[in-house]
């Protein structure tokens, strides 16, 4: 359990974290999303203590994380998988972090087995590959079988298969009652992992909410119809309330309505239909609809850009010009500002 | 939900991978002692630095005994006015940078790595692990010092010995001024390292050191006499290195009163290392 009341971290006259006040409960995965720069590892570091919030409490388990008896058996995180010494091997690298909290040394073959590194173990970390070193950061996490994981930003740069693993993980690590709370930018890799999500914008709280409910509130439920006549039909929904829109493949977009209503009006009027299609925002273009007015940077062209869809590698620092406008289009919400000033923070 | 294949895994991931329970433990400052001494053992460099110290210092004191009773002057001087126990350990100025490199690097390596964020994870009290690492680092320089000493002097006075000058670990301050090797290279580590936790950057602390240590001295030479009497005493090497010999030498504080004034600047520089640790995000 993680519980953040008022957090706030100034640097100069820039928040990087506004009043951030939140529960991360156990039992779930707790997806913590935000674009780059949005203020997610500045908050993850001031829960373990590495920052000292300007404002604002927060505790691990009921109390500061500095106070932990044994911090390692509370805590364990991810948050930067090359925080290592590239000399050590991987295993002196363990053994020093386990013995600070006085862990059984068996603990070390323990993490090194789950998590693939057992034959690497003796090799430098500091030739290994990201994957690898994110490997390490894990076992580093899992070394005081903590109640409460951290993650920041855990598939970084790893490939499908290790994506997959940190998944399944994740969720094996939450099916067990523990807490688990993991922070990205990749808003598709939130809706297969996450129960809940966390939302923050310029670091800010924008939801807090289950991953179903942020998708509902944040985007409308469309449906897609085809018919061979598309003219009567058009002019029937439109009288029943709905918002139509023609696509250019002959196919019309209704929002308003639900499928079944739409179904059957078309029946009650004789419309004969060929398709009926509901399409469910993803939380992808739920985020990029709240987070539009609240990215940290802005690129050049034009709109505001989300991060990489489809579990990509993320463009460090970048942004994406060519990234596609938000299909639910001209819903603008939140406040607007100008953001052409900012930079990143804490990325 | 499937399972998944990687290459270094072959199996879905289960649980914390526990053979047994942990049960309760505690993050002690044993434990962090424990993990510094992991730390500067299982890193190359660490080792290097060390043997450089030994060979240096044990190398040059050897040359300079040798070139000492090499003239007729040397060898009367050594009879007369001079120090022959300080003179079998001459090499300790260049133990001395060495240390200064190795008690900055103990804490400055972290902060380049970005390894501190991990340590201070693992360990959020941070003086625990300050103080840990500066007694783990205190001992390894201490017994560096005191080989250095040890050897620099049994081989210098063997060496003299061939010309009928004669020093043994049992003569007044001898064994004072041997130990006393071992303890400035250790509090000279020790001020180092003070001076790199409050500078976090390598190459900042290595000059802050150097510069404390070697070019005070050769600044201060610059100044009006007066002053420059005045000072020298109080400069860290000069207030430190009385502890090699075995006479007082004029206007220079005692050999433990000189060492104790040594040991409380790099106690400053501990502190203020230390209170800026503490206050600083990491």
């Amino acid at each position: 359990m993680i519980e953040a009341k008022g957090l706030t971290k100034r640097y100069g006259d820039k928040k990087a974290v506004d009043d951030l006040t939140f529960t991360v409960r156990p039992g779930l995965v707790t997806g913590f999303l935000g674009p780059n720069g949005a203020g997610k590892s500045t908050t993850m570091r001031m829960i373990l203590g590495l920052d000292a919030p300007t404002s604002g409490s927060v505790t691990v388990n009921g109390r500061p994380y500095v106070k932990a008896v044994a911090p390692m058996r509370e805590v364990g995180a991810l948050i930067d998988a090359k925080a290592i010494h590239g000399g050590r091997s991987a295993y002196n690298h363990l053994l020093a972090l386990a013995q600070t909290n006085n862990l059984p040394r068996r603990r070390v073959g323990e993490v090194l087995e789950l998590t693939g590194l057992a034959q690497v173990a003796k090799k430098r970390s500091g030739g290994f590959s990201l994957g690898m070193g994110q490997r390490l950061g894990i076992a580093a996490a899992l070394l005081g079988d903590p109640q409460v994981l951290m993650f920041d930003e855990p598939v970084n740069g790893l490939d499908p298969d290790g994506i997959r693993w940190i998944r399944e993980f994740m969720r094996t690590l939450a099916g067990e009652g523990r807490t688990v709370f993991v922070s990205s930018h990749l808003m598709s890799e939130m809706e297969h992992t996450a129960d809940h999500l966390i939302v923050i914008g310029r670091g800010r709280l924008q939801a807090d909410c289950t991953v179903k409910e942020f998708i509902d509130r944040n985007s409308e439920q469309s449906v897609s119809v085809r018919t061979p006549d598309p003219q009567s039909l058009h002019r029937l929904l439109t009288t029943s309330g709905a918002r139509v829109e023609a696509q250019p493949d002959g196919a019309m977009t209704v929002r308003g309505l639900p499928p079944a209503r739409i179904g059957d009006l078309a029946f009650d009027a004789g419309i004969r239909v060929h398709e009926l299609a509901p399409h469910q925002a993803s939380l992808e273009e739920a985020f990029m609809e709240m987070t539009r007015d609240q990215v940290e940077y802005r690129a050049n062209a034009g709109g505001p850009s989300g991060g990489p869809s489809g579990g990509q590698p993320p463009h460090p620092g970048g942004g994406h010009p060519s990234e596609p406008a938000p299909p639910t289009g001209g819903r603008r919400r939140g406040r607007s500002r100008d953001t052409d000033h900012d930079e990143l923070i804490g990325a | 939900m499937t399972t998944a294949t990687h290459p270094f895994s072959g199996a879905a991931p289960a649980s914390g991978g526990m053979t047994a329970p942990i049960g309760p433990v505690k993050a002690t400052f044993g434990g962090a002692l424990r993990s510094e001494w992991t730390k500067i053992r299982s890193v190359r460099s660490t080792f290097w630095t060390l043997v450089v110290a030994l060979v240096a210092t044990i190398g040059v004191s050897v040359l300079v005994s040798i070139g000492t009773v090499g003239s007729k002057s040397g060898v009367q001087d050594l009879k007369t006015t001079g120090d022959p126990t300080s003179q079998t350990m001459s090499g300790f100025i260049l133990g001395m940078l060495v240390m200064v490199v190795f008690g900055a690097m103990s804490i400055t390596a972290e902060y380049s790595t970005g390894m501190i964020r991990t340590s201070f994870t693992a360990q959020p009290r941070r003086l625990v692990m300050l103080a840990a690492k500066a007694t783990v680092l205190t001992v390894v320089a201490l017994v560096v010092g005191l080989v250095s000493s040890l050897t620099s002097f049994l081989i210098g006075a063997q060496i003299f010995a061939g010309h009928d000058v004669h020093v043994a670990l049992g003569d007044p301050n001898v064994l004072r001024a041997v130990v006393g090797g071992g303890l400035f290279m250790a509090v000279t580590a020790l001020l180092s390292f003070g001076l790199g936790t409050a500078l976090r950057h390598t190459a900042g602390s290595i000059t802050a050191g150097v510069g404390l240590m070697f070019l005070l001295p050769v600044l201060q030479s610059f100044l009006p006499s007066a002053w420059r009497d005045a000072m020298t005493r109080w400069l860290p090497i000069n207030a430190g290195g009385n502890i090699l010999t075995t006479k007082d030498t004029e206007h220079m504080f005692s050999a433990w009163t000189g060492f104790g004034i040594f040991t409380l600047y790099a106690v400053v520089a501990l502190a203020i290392g230390f209170w800026l640790t503490q206050r600083r995000d990491a």
